[in-house]
């Protein structure tokens, strides 16, 4: 089934059976495999992508869903080659991963919110993430992080991704 | 892929999605897809035909019509959480929607989905009970509707028409006078599946006496349940009266025991936190101006 999607700002066009998921196409058929296929089933939320500047969970959704959709996936955060989005530094800095497969989902829900509030509490931070299980750090590290990261983006009067609508992440 | 393979449609009208859904008999909805699509990847469901209908208007949407709210099925978790009709007007529900799964369930999941999809934790579900809310139906060219009580038969099993398409829920209004309402439940992490979960609004007049009382419990037996808690009706709803008459009111309560918890648990957990919700429904009316 024909499919147009824009991912990352890319107009692109796929054949895809109707069972793919987002995640499977992004991954397999567009080759972007910075999004992580976990748990495949909606609980681990490390497939996490922003589709029309809300975060969803690309294994919950069909590729053939998207049809006309916006997505941002983790490869579309940095602002240039080579370069790290001011919530992925944060991450690097704080220690806010230690493995890294939940970490992509992790920053997309923290641009998420970010996007629409600039000043998040520990309370906020956590319900933002509290759809994605980490394994590895404890979790105090990526909220210190996701804080951080807040914190540099008012200093700097921008916002992570300027994104309409949807909820915190 | 996982899951097993099927085709896919995607109407843009009401008409057009029902006469796909009567076009084959393991057809099914999808809407937000998020508890068809886990079904689909484990294939526990193995649908033909998916009916994608959240890209038809005229099931997307909140609106106010007399004394109901009336919450069109495809509309999203997330929409409906910051609706200020919602929180004005079913402060109940409003309550119950930041419990729903987590933020990127909400983006995606819909209104409609939750209740159609029947799990007995579902908040959604269960402040329809309470509130006697009606579960519209378009089967064919008949509407059906339903009232929670009947709609909920068990785990996941509704009354759902085969081939029907549920349209809308339409939320009574809350009632005049000074109305509080509580919400609480207990998950192994914030928003999972509850083990269970409580619902309640209560209605004071001005001198202080209870006029109304609803009281819900969710997530403890197969469906969704309206408890009779009256006995606080004609008094001032004091924490003893409360504990008193959730006791009375939750003597009979069936319970299941699976892996996440015991019945005894979920028993007591529930008693708990109807209590809770008594309170905070109480407090929260008395503070407000009638």
């Amino acid at each position: 089934m024909k499919t147009e999607l824009t991912v990352n700002g890319r107009a692109v066009t796929v054949d895809v059976e109707p069972r793919m998921t987002l995640l499977d196409c992004l991954r397999d058929e567009l080759d972007l495999k910075g999004t992580h296929a976990g748990c495949e089933h909606g609980v681990c939320g490390a497939c996490t992508v922003m589709v029309d500047g809300r975060a969803v969970r690309s294994c919950l959704m069909l590729a053939v869903q998207g049809d006309g959709l916006d997505i941002r996936t983790i490869e579309g955060f940095a602002p240039d080659a080579g370069e790290l989005s001011v919530v992925q530094d944060a991450f690097c800095e704080t220690h806010g991963l230690q493995c890294g497969y939940c970490t992509p989902g992790m920053i997309v829900a923290a641009h998420a919110l970010l996007s629409h509030n600039d000043e998040p509490s520990d309370e906020e931070i956590r319900d933002a993430i509290s759809g994605n299980i980490c394994r590895c750090t404890g979790y105090g590290q990526i909220v210190e992080a996701i804080r951080l990261a807040a914190e540099r983006m008012r200093q700097s009067n921008t916002r992570a991704f300027e994104a309409e609508g949807g909820e915190s992440a | 892929m996982k899951p097993a393979p099927f085709s896919y449609v995607r109407p843009s009208s009401l008409d057009e999605a029902c006469a796909a859904l009567a076009s084959e008999e393991d057809a099914r909805v999808l809407a937000g897809g998020q508890t068809l699509m886990p079904m689909l990847a484990m294939r526990l469901s193995r649908p033909t035909l998916l009916v994608d209908i959240t890209r038809i208007a005229e099931l997307i949407g909140i609106e106010e019509q007399g004394s109901s709210i009336v919450v069109r099925a495809a509309t999203v978790q997330a929409y409906a959480l910051r609706s200020e009709l919602i929180a004005r007007e079913v402060p109940l529900l409003a309550k119950a929607l930041p419990n729903v799964g987590h933020p990127p369930t909400r983006n995606r999941g819909t209104v409609g989905g939750s209740v159609a999809h029947g799990d007995p934790s579902a908040e959604i579900s269960l402040a329809a009970t309470v509130l006697e809310a009606g579960i519209v139906f378009r089967d064919g060219e008949d509407e059906t509707s339903f009232l929670p009580e009947e709609f909920f038969i068990g785990p996941t099993v509704t009354m759902a028409p085969m081939g029907g398409c549920l349209t809308r829920i339409v939320f009574p209004k809350k009632p005049s006078g000074r109305v509080g309402t509580g919400f609480h439940e207990v998950a192994s992490r914030r928003s999972d599946y509850a083990f269970a979960s409580a619902a309640a609004q209560l209605v004071f007049d001005e001198d202080g006496t209870c006029s109304e009382a609803r009281l819900g419990i969710g997530s403890v037996g197969d469906v969704p349940v309206k408890v009779d808690v009256d006995g606080l009706v004609g008094g001032a709803a004091d924490d003893a009266a409360i504990r008193d008459v959730v006791a009375e009111a939750l003597r009979d309560l069936e319970a299941v025991d699976d892996l996440h918890a015991t019945a005894s648990y979920r028993r007591r957990a529930a008693a708990a936190l109807a209590e809770r919700a008594l309170r905070e429904a109480r407090d929260e009316a008395l503070e407000s101006r009638p």
